[in-house]
């Protein structure tokens, strides 16, 4: 299992004879995702990479029963294309694309949320439910299954840790660091540095919760906004599955813009260590410096795994009263619950020094 | 980009609001002659993009011209919060019976603009959310936009009065239009005052632009201030690269911004101090490297731009790096640096990289933590 893409995924390639987009598209054949279609309008009939080319997203759909799309269009004409294929009743819609104005990427956001609400549009195969990744995003990658975006196929490799990130490289960097530890990945995915942005921490980590082979989460956040603080509190209550976190931009002066659009300490708040302060109080581990979290994924998946292999010791009787304790108790006998108490709680075991 | 009071005045007037007459001056024979043709009392206001302008002494009432000359020679002298002032606004006085804040800035979380309103206008906005949150009203403007009947509501309960809360309604609406069609991320009225005859005026303007919708806003272009910019913020900007200048002498040159501010974080960790953030960006070619290294070495009177030693942390994805290594060798070929390199490269073609490099007599890591710890070790054996 994975989340959002895998080997059903079937691609169209938005702006697949520009540059990027031909270059992109070559790459993600190459590690085997199925590019059913590409799309620039006036090139229809045309072929790029063996790909046949369309005019409009909803006849690629028709013709080849596309369920997600990727967009390389420059940054002018690239929330059209959201539009286009959320209209095309296209499932999955990844913009690559940087540098969307705000107001544009608003619209395209609530296009796709309002279609989303309203039950989709009743075209194309995915139901027409239609979610956006980015803008301004490295895309996803199921290792071993497909990669639709611009992420390094090569430093990634199939396992437990569920990764997502506002960064490109930083990224690519962390994922790296996993795969030297041995740790691989069921999915890798940047939701985007821009303001304004389709899927957020939140949607991702539900995501990752209810995903099969996800057994660990790594968080990647940075500088602006209050996205990190939220997904703390949504952990908090809804993530029962261990989230190691990552926070850049540590040193970042107030009310300079670091590189993306969204990373920007503004009124004195969305500084690194307010995030900080939020992941720890709601139990998450942090880490200071990349190179510390494979180790701490490492210590929560054996911990995780320990905690499995004794409830299966234990046998029926806390299977059984799992399910009587109810809501939380699904994944999380009471047993295991009650033998946490005695110990430190996360919180205690890690705490931030609080600057003076 | 945010825009100085006079230019989000002049950018309000356009659209319709209420700003009092004014003109910007960069000496004090200019803020005696627009004194002058004001007449009366007159105020002249430092031009920085900084709060707190009127506590550091950078607003004062003028009487006369030769008052106006003053009071202009005194705040051009002035540097406020590190801001050197070069202009003034002189422009005509008002008399306040009441002082409110008005916004419009876009809630990320919501992914809509937000109108705040405040019956406390002339305080910073944040101390208000600080001290009395109740005190600010908030309402989102949704995807149809915002009825005049709408703005009415806002204002009716703070203002009462039939036709004040009309001209108010008046403002809100403009500034809805000067935010919207403007591209702006923040439109801020602070303080919006009631003359005692019963007139609303916008006193100040703060705005930020999106930075994003500059192609379609020629205008824009007019109102960025060279000044404003370091000679290196400058070479940043046309070379498209992205920089921010900072304190300390390690200087870092990065592909992708989250990378580079972890760099930078990490230079601090192993007790470094970062001097500046740099990401040149996902396209690697070797002018862009030249590039990087000059914006670095030049950026400060200081010798080297203050920096003592320079690291390349370059995660090879879409950036090849072969393309960084030769963009490395060709910059120094045409311009040594007189301070020590660390290169750390990892990633696509890394073994090409390396082999460019090492013909050349240099030499890489792959590990970042070891490239920060050995780029910190060398710049303390740089005696400056």
């Amino acid at each position: 299992m994975s989340i959002l893409i895998d080997r059903s995924t079937r691609l169209i390639v938005q702006g697949i004879t520009g540059r990027d987009g031909a270059f992109h598209a070559r790459q993600m054949i190459d590690y085997g995702t199925k590019v059913v279609a590409g799309v620039t309008p006036g090139k229809g009939g045309t072929e790029m990479h063996g790909v046949p080319v369309f005019d409009s997203v909803a006849e690629a759909v028709s013709e080849t029963r596309a369920n997600t799309s990727v967009i390389y269009v420059p940054a002018p004409f690239a929330s059209d294309a959201v539009f286009e294929a959320a209209d095309a009743g296209v499932g999955l819609i990844v913009c690559i694309t940087e540098g969307i104005p705000v107001r544009d990427a608003t619209a395209a956001y609530h296009r796709v949320a309002g279609l989303r609400d309203a039950g989709g549009t009743n075209k194309g195969v995915a139901n027409g439910k239609p979610r956006m990744v980015g803008p301004n995003c490295p895309g996803l990658i199921s290792p071993g299954l497909a990669k639709v975006g611009i992420l390094p196929g090569h430093i990634c490799k199939p396992g437990p840790v569920g990764v997502v990130s506002r960064s490109g490289t930083l990224t690519y960097e962390v994922v790296h660091q996993l795969t030297h530890a041995g740790l691989g990945q069921s999915t890798c995915i940047g939701i985007g540095g821009d303001p304004v942005i389709g899927t957020n921490f939140i949607d991702t980590l539900a995501l990752y919760e209810a995903d099969g082979q996800t057994e660990a989460i790594v968080l990647i956040g940075e500088i602006g906004g209050s996205d990190e603080e939220e997904a703390a509190h949504f952990i908090r209550r809804h993530v029962h599955k261990p989230v190691v976190a990552f926070i850049a931009g540590q040193t970042a002066p107030p009310g300079k813009r670091m590189g993306h659009a969204g990373a920007i300490i503004s009124g004195g708040s969305g500084t690194a260590a307010e995030k900080m302060e939020a992941f720890e109080a709601a139990g998450v581990p942090v880490a200071r410096i990349p190179s510390e979290i494979p180790a701490l994924i490492g210590e929560a998946l054996s911990r995780r795994r320990a905690r499995a292999k004794g409830r299966k010791a234990t046998g029926a009787k806390s299977a059984r009263r799992a399910k009587i304790s109810g809501a939380r108790g699904g994944s999380k006998p009471s047993a295991v619950r009650a033998a946490r108490k005695g110990q430190p709680s996360r919180k205690q075991a890690k705490k931030i020094p609080k600057k003076k | 980009m945010n825009l100085y009071e006079y230019q989000g005045k002049e950018l309000f007037a356009r659209y319709g609001l209420p700003v009092l007459p004014g003109q910007v001056a960069s000496t004090p024979e200019e803020a005696r002659d627009i004194a002058a043709s004001i007449g009366g009392l007159v105020v002249v206001k430092a031009q920085v993009q900084a709060g707190g302008r009127g506590k550091a002494g950078g607003v004062k009432l003028a009487h006369t011209p030769d008052e106006a000359f003053e009071k202009a020679r005194d705040i051009l002298a002035l540097e406020i919060k590190g801001h050197p002032v070069r202009r003034v606004l002189v422009t005509q006085a008002a008399d306040i019976a009441r002082e409110l804040y008005l916004s419009i800035v876009l809630d990320r979380s919501r992914k809509l603009p937000l109108i705040m309103l405040s019956a406390e206008g002339g305080v910073e906005i944040e101390e208000v959310a600080r001290v009395s949150p109740e005190r600010i009203v908030r309402r989102h403007i949704g995807l149809d936009g915002l009825r005049p009947y709408q703005a009415r509501e806002l204002f009716q309960p703070i203002l009462k009065d039939g036709r004040l809360v009309a001209q108010a309604a008046e403002v809100l609406l403009n500034l809805w239009r000067v935010y919207s069609d403007g591209d702006c991320s923040l439109a801020e009225i602070n303080p919006l005052i009631v003359t005692p005859e019963d007139k609303v005026i916008a006193l100040d303007a703060k705005v930020s632009l999106d930075d994003n919708a500059a192609f379609r806003h020629r205008e824009w272009g007019t109102w960025r201030d060279p000044d404003d910019e370091t000679p290196g913020e400058r070479l940043a900007r046309e070379k498209g690269l992205s920089y921010v200048k900072l304190d300390g002498d390690i200087g870092c040159v990065v592909n992708g911004a989250g990378l580079a501010m972890a760099t930078m974080d990490l230079v601090k960790h192993y007790g470094g101090e970062p001097a500046n953030f740099l990401d040149i960006g996902g396209s690697s070619n070797p002018e862009k490297v030249t590039a990087a290294l000059q914006i670095i070495t030049g950026d400060a009177s200081a010798q080297n731009g203050g920096v003592r030693a320079i690291l390349f942390n370059i995660f090879g994805g879409i950036t090849r790096c072969d393309d960084v290594a030769n963009g490395i060798v060709q910059s120094l070929q045409q311009r040594p640096l007189d301070v020590p390199l660390v290169i750390r490269l990892t990633g696509t073609n890394e073994d090409l990289a390396r082999k460019i490099l090492s013909d050349h007599g240099l030499g890489a890591t792959t590990h970042m933590d070891e490239a920060v710890r050995m780029v910190i070790e060398r710049a303390q054996e740089v005696t400056v």
